[in-house]
């Protein structure tokens, strides 16, 4: 009892010190927003520091992780789009390439059940090792990322206070990216200050009208507040699979050919161009192919985009449509795209 | 009576011994612990394989390998009376690779003494291993490390076998302009919703001696077998020429189902 008052004495000791001296605001780890489910990461098993989410900033940043030291993480993905790649339908990557997906927004990866249009990847701290061997990406190979890294003049440094001693190794490689990954956390919107009964959630009556419409024709998917159930999908956006067989490529089944991971919508103002090929360029024309203008039909297409009268997508009127849009942008979180700790 | 019996066992043990040799039955049981040593011998048919060499597959097709490598884990051994004695698993996933011999060359350590006859073991890495934390993934598991060649990163797993070479029936690959083929085999059954599942079990006799696990004594070898040829029959046979290449697709099942019976173990030398 006594050591316990005592540290804490000193602990407050410590911290009114610092303030004084540097006036910095003390490092806050991952906020969980209470109108999310629980995380799907294991933040105990990687607890997120003040030196690990730098080290993973400045990796993100770093285009040391590409063969030629040319394409950083954040080149495509762009901390103002809710990390996306504005204007490019699929992603452009090193040599000049283009991938065949668009960029997913890397936000509230905490909850993410799987990774990837395809859910091809389990758990955060994996993810990097795809884009860095992605051909058409960074193109390398991760056993010489940590050669870079371990003959660089400050990262072994950076791995110390992250981590305690200068080693780096691929553990440590991947949970310092996951702890910068892991602090993305989106939860500030109008929308959410809405549900969480907080001030500067009022909303309008159009963009009230506009969740109803949602939660009735699109919340089947787009579930939960993260705006996702996270299954595979498919609505109806191609019916030519041979480019691309989405959750297929994967798993192999043909029952999966054509289905891909529902998206959240959280900052979706701000993540144009829209679907897994990006081939919508508005939010209205994405409205304009669920409302049945352009539904592709084929075998897995999703049973809720079949009305029962034969036709396909979901019918939406002009009015809807409007309120629909309204609701979305209510979704877009400022506080996040311009968050000073997470920009360059 | 306890002084006549000492004498009596004695001259009972005695007699028996040479005869256990003949008629096999066991050694008073050993104590203790030693090591296995099991060697892995790539194989073309009759021949050990040789990288670059021409070799002749089930289809007819010529044949010339320039990777042949593997995963095994997940090691049991069965004593002759039937014990079996599960080698801890996380000493237990071995990267074969084709190009070092050495690491070829396993050694299961800590085994309770005894007489193994039997073993068996997974083509590939587990679906518990495939999805465990990084910070579990070393050695020959390390995806940015010893593996990073036999890992997918896009769809995470380890490749359990990857088989290529050069075939002049095999079509013309354009990026390269090569007559290549190419087996990568993974898929471990997915890890929130399916995948094709291509883990394989192998399990195998001894065929002439038991490996002879002893304290204080030089490991028995168990000399393996792995026939790259197996790969392309039974139960189907693959034509370089129909199917140059398979990775994480359905296919993948073909090749898993062919080369599940690649193992066998040739000898066991015991010292
Ligand atoms: C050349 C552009 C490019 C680069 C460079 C790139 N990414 Fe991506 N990223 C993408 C694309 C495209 C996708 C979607 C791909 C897919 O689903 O197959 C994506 C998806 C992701 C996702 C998945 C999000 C989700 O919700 O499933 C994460 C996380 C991510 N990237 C992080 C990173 C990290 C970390 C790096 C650097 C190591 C990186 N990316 C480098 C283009 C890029
Ligand atoms: C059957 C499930 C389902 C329903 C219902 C559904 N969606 Fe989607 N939504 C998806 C899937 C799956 C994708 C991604 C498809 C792709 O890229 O191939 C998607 C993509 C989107 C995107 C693009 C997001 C991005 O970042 O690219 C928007 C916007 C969107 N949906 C809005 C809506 C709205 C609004 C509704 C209701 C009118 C709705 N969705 C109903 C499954 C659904």
């Amino acid at each position: 009892m006594n050591k316990i008052l005592l540290t804490g004495a000193l602990l407050a000791l410590l911290l009114s010190s610092c303030e004084k001296e540097d006036k910095k605001e003390p490092f806050v780890g991952p906020q969980l927003p209470s109108n999310f489910p629980q995380p799907a990461y294991d933040l105990s098993a990687n607890p997120v520091t003040e030196a690990g989410f730098a080290l993973g900033k400045k990796l993100f940043y770093d285009p040391i992780l590409s063969r030629d030291n040319t394409i950083a993480c954040a080149d495509c993905h762009i901390s103002f789009a809710a990390f996306t790649h504005p204007d490019h339908p699929t992603s452009h990557g090193i040599d000049n390439l283009f991938g065949k997906r668009n960029a997913l927004p890397v936000q509230n990866m905490l909850w993410r059940t799987s990774f990837f249009w395809d859910g091809g990847v389990p758990n955060l701290d994996l993810v990097p090792l795809n884009p860095i061997q992605n051909p058409v990406e960074m193109d390398e190979s991760p056993d010489v990322v940590l050669e870079k890294l371990r003959n660089h003049p400050e990262y072994p440094g950076l791995f110390r206070e992250a981590f305690g001693s200068e080693e780096v190794n691929t553990a440590r490689f991947l949970q310092a990216m996951s702890q910068f990954m892991a602090m993305l956390v989106s939860a500030d919107s109008r929308y959410d200050h809405y549900v969480r009964k907080e001030p500067g959630g009022e909303m309008s009556v159009e963009e009230l009208a506009g969740l109803a419409v949602f939660q009735q024709k699109c919340a089947a998917c787009h579930a939960t507040d993260l705006f996702t159930d996270q299954s595979f999908r498919n609505n109806g956006v191609i019916d030519d699979f041979s480019l691309d067989k989405g959750r297929a490529e994967v798993s192999t089944f043909s029952e999966d050919i054509g289905k891909f991971a529902v998206p959240s919508l959280r900052n979706v103002a701000a993540t144009a161009p829209y679907m897994h090929n990006g081939k919508f360029k508005t939010l209205e024309s994405v409205l304009d192919h669920y409302a049945g203008g352009g539904v592709k039909d084929s075998p897995t297409l999703d049973p809720l985009l079949r009305q029962s009268d034969g036709t396909l997508g979901i019918p939406l009127s002009t009015a809807e449509k409007a309120q629909l849009i309204a609701f979305l942008n209510t979704l877009t979180d400022e506080t996040f795209l311009r968050d000073a700790r997470f920009a360059q | 009576m306890q002084k006549l019996l000492f004498p009596l066992l004695a001259l009972f043990l005695l007699t028996a011994l040479p005869a256990c040799k003949d008629d096999t039955k066991p050694d008073p049981t050993p104590t203790g612990f030693g090591d296995v040593v099991i060697e892995f011998e790539n194989r073309a048919g009759d021949e050990t394989l040789v990288f670059g060499k021409d070799y002749v597959n089930a289809a007819g097709e010529t044949v010339n390998f320039s990777t042949f490598n593997y995963f095994v884990s997940n090691f049991v051994l069965v004593s002759t009376d039937g014990t079996e004695y599960v080698v801890p698993k996380d000493d237990c996933y071995f990267l074969c690779n084709g190009d070092d011999a050495d690491s070829r060359e396993i050694t299961l350590t800590n085994i309770p003494a005894g007489d193994y006859s039997h073993i068996h073991f997974m083509i590939g890495v587990d679906s518990a291993k495939s999805v465990s934390p990084v910070s579990e993934r070393t050695g020959d598991l390390d995806p940015a490390g010893a593996a990073s060649g036999m890992y997918w990163s896009w769809n995470a797993g380890y490749i359990f076998v990857k088989v290529e070479g050069t075939s002049p029936q095999a079509p013309v690959e354009p990026s390269t302009g090569q007559r290549i083929f190419q087996y990568h085999t993974g898929l471990f059954g997915g890890f929130n919703s399916p995948t094709l599942n291509n883990l394989k079990e192998v399990h195998l006799d001894a065929p002439h001696e038991a490996a002879e696990v002893r304290e204080n004594s030089e490991a028995p070898h168990v000399h393996m077998y792995v026939d790259v040829l197996e790969m392309f029959t039974n139960p189907t046979n693959i034509s370089v020429a129909a199917n140059p290449t398979s990775h994480a697709g359905p296919y993948s099942k073909t090749v898993a189902d062919n080369y599940a019976d690649m193992f066998s173990i040739d000898h066991v030398h015991n010292h």
